[in-house]
């Protein structure tokens, strides 16, 4: 996915590779349809949302197959950003100054990587509850298969499956705030790939100076 | 399969409130289970299969009078036979007849998320509505006797239903029916109690079984099915009968306080990021628009 196949408009710059925001949709309507028949299990209030969705036992059904597109998705995710997301000294002030990110205050902000630490945590916070999701949604999948000496398994999973789903819902109540609303110009980058050079300078500093300071660097 | 003639106390993974709970002053049902003269002639197995036209499944011979491991979804009843050696070296052959337990709390019930899946009548019986299931098999994680078993070919759970069909006409169940000695008794849960109490003192008293006693464990409630034990103090003898059952806690956690964490949490989160959106909106990051106030305030 080189980028040189990919027309970027002038004062912009690309963000995120063909692979990577293929991987990332694949993750988020995988993550959307295990959303809404996850609470539609979750929930008596809710279990209309799998009857619209074809019935609660294709819902049953496709859950666990979505879960496995999902957990594929963000295991991609972790092989190509793993690195990216190591937590550094500069995530460590921006914790520090996170009321300012949350106010919109970001020229007193230190200066973001690529990635910023807030946006490390919702990876691992993802990456992290897909496996606990995936672990204990094996045994929910195959419940027949836990033999009966073995079924505080089943006990365990029952607990862990919604608690981690519900990790992964406030981050992902926050991912779509900032990508969608927060943020302009964000929602942008992950369907066409490119953020303008403002957006880059702003909120990733470190990652600005990298691009625009590399070989690689775009026109003024 | 559902009854007109019972009327619902309780169902699964349903919201709102229940069209029979509160209407009928309906007595509770309850079959009783004399373990100590049960001898083991599985008339009973025969008679539900018969009754409920299940078909017969292959046996196992491993030189024991147990030619059926487990129940399957297709095998509701089913006589569980242990040769116990007692400390003075006699032998005890204990039997005892395994099938749902109609709890009065069933935890079936409570882990189920497909409304109507299961229900509990007025009378107690707990019975399963296949036509709603969405084989999930939580009711196996929420069931602390491993009594819901799951078809494969459907995905569906079965288990056994008290005969709701023959209850709900006046009739007692099948295997009630069938027993040649006498040790199953149907009645009221009051009666059955008292039944079964009357036989445990005669079994101290008159048997040598200082021990003898009732099984209807409180932690589930109570149940629909109960048993007089030679030795109530060691149920796990009987097939492994539980000591103490209750619905799994981690169960009672995900449905109860979990989920009430889990909606105010989400609620609250939502409320919480407009009114953010409301108070700060967007970020700003191009020139003329931080210029133009976006990191006053």
């Amino acid at each position: 996915m080189s980028t040189s196949e990919q027309i970027i408009p002038h004062g912009h710059v690309l963000r995120y590779t063909l692979k990577e925001r293929l991987t990332h949709w694949a993750a988020a309507v995988s993550y959307i349809y295990l959303l809404l028949t996850g609470l539609a299990f979750y929930s008596p209030w809710l279990f209309w949302v799998a009857v619209i969705l074809g019935g609660a036992p294709v819902s049953r059904m496709l859950h666990p197959w979505a879960g496995l597109i999902f957990f594929g998705s963000v295991w991609n995710m972790y092989v190509m950003w793993a690195p990216q997301m190591r937590h550094t000294d500069i995530d460590k002030q921006w914790w520090k100054a996170v009321r300012y990110y949350s106010t919109n205050q970001d020229d007193k902000m230190p200066p973001a990587g690529r990635y910023n630490a807030g946006q490390k945590f919702l990876f691992w916070g993802f990456f992290w509850n897909a496996v606990a999701l995936l672990a204990s949604g094996l045994v929910l999948w195959f419940p027949t298969y836990i033999p009966w000496n073995l079924r505080v398994l089943r006990y365990i999973s029952v607990l862990v499956h919604p608690a981690a789903a519900l990790f992964t819902i406030g981050l992902f109540m926050i991912h779509i705030y900032m990508g969608v609303f927060a943020e302009r110009g964000a929602f942008g980058s992950v369907i066409r790939g490119d953020v303008s050079l403002a957006f880059a300078k702003r909120y990733h500093p470190g990652w600005y100076k990298e691009i625009v300071g590399g070989a690689s660097a775009p026109r003024k | 399969m559902s009854q007109e003639t019972l009327r619902i106390q309780k169902i699964s993974g349903h919201a709102g409130t229940v069209p029979g709970e509160d209407t009928q002053r309906e007595f509770k049902v309850c079959k009783l289970i004399d373990t100590t003269t049960c001898i083991g002639c599985k008339a009973c197995e025969v008679a539900c299969m018969e009754w409920n036209d299940l078909p017969f499944g292959e046996t196992v011979f491993g030189n024991t009078y147990q030619t059926m491991p487990e129940t399957r979804w297709n095998y509701w009843n089913l006589i569980l036979f242990n040769e116990h050696e007692r400390e003075d070296g006699t032998l005890m052959w204990l039997m005892r007849k395994n099938q749902c337990m109609h709890c009065a709390e069933p935890g079936c019930l409570a882990a189920c998320p497909a409304d109507g899946a299961i229900v509990q009548y007025t009378n107690g019986i707990v019975d399963f509505q296949q036509a709603n299931c969405i084989g999930c098999g939580y009711c196996i994680t929420g069931c602390p006797f491993d009594i819901p078993k799951m078809n494969p070919k459907t995905n569906r759970v079965f288990k056994c239903t008290l005969c709701t069909d023959r209850v709900s006409e006046g009739l007692e169940p099948a295997c009630i029916k069938s027993c040649p000695t006498g040790c199953l008794h149907f009645g009221s849960k009051d009666d059955m109690l008292g039944l079964a109490g009357r036989r445990a003192k005669q079994l101290r008293d008159h048997s040598n079984f200082p021990n003898a006693g009732v099984y209807d464990p409180p932690g589930v409630g109570g149940t629909g099915v109960i048993y007089v034990l030679h030795d109530a103090t060691q149920p796990e003898l009987y097939g492994g009968l539980p000591k103490d059952p209750h619905i799994p806690w981690t169960v009672k956690l995900w449905k109860g306080p979990l989920k009430w964490l889990g909606n105010v949490a989400m609620v609250g989160g939502l409320i919480g990021l407009f009114v953010h959106y409301l108070r700060f909106g967007p970020k700003a990051h191009e020139e003329e628009d931080i210029h133009q106030g976006g990191t006053k305030s």
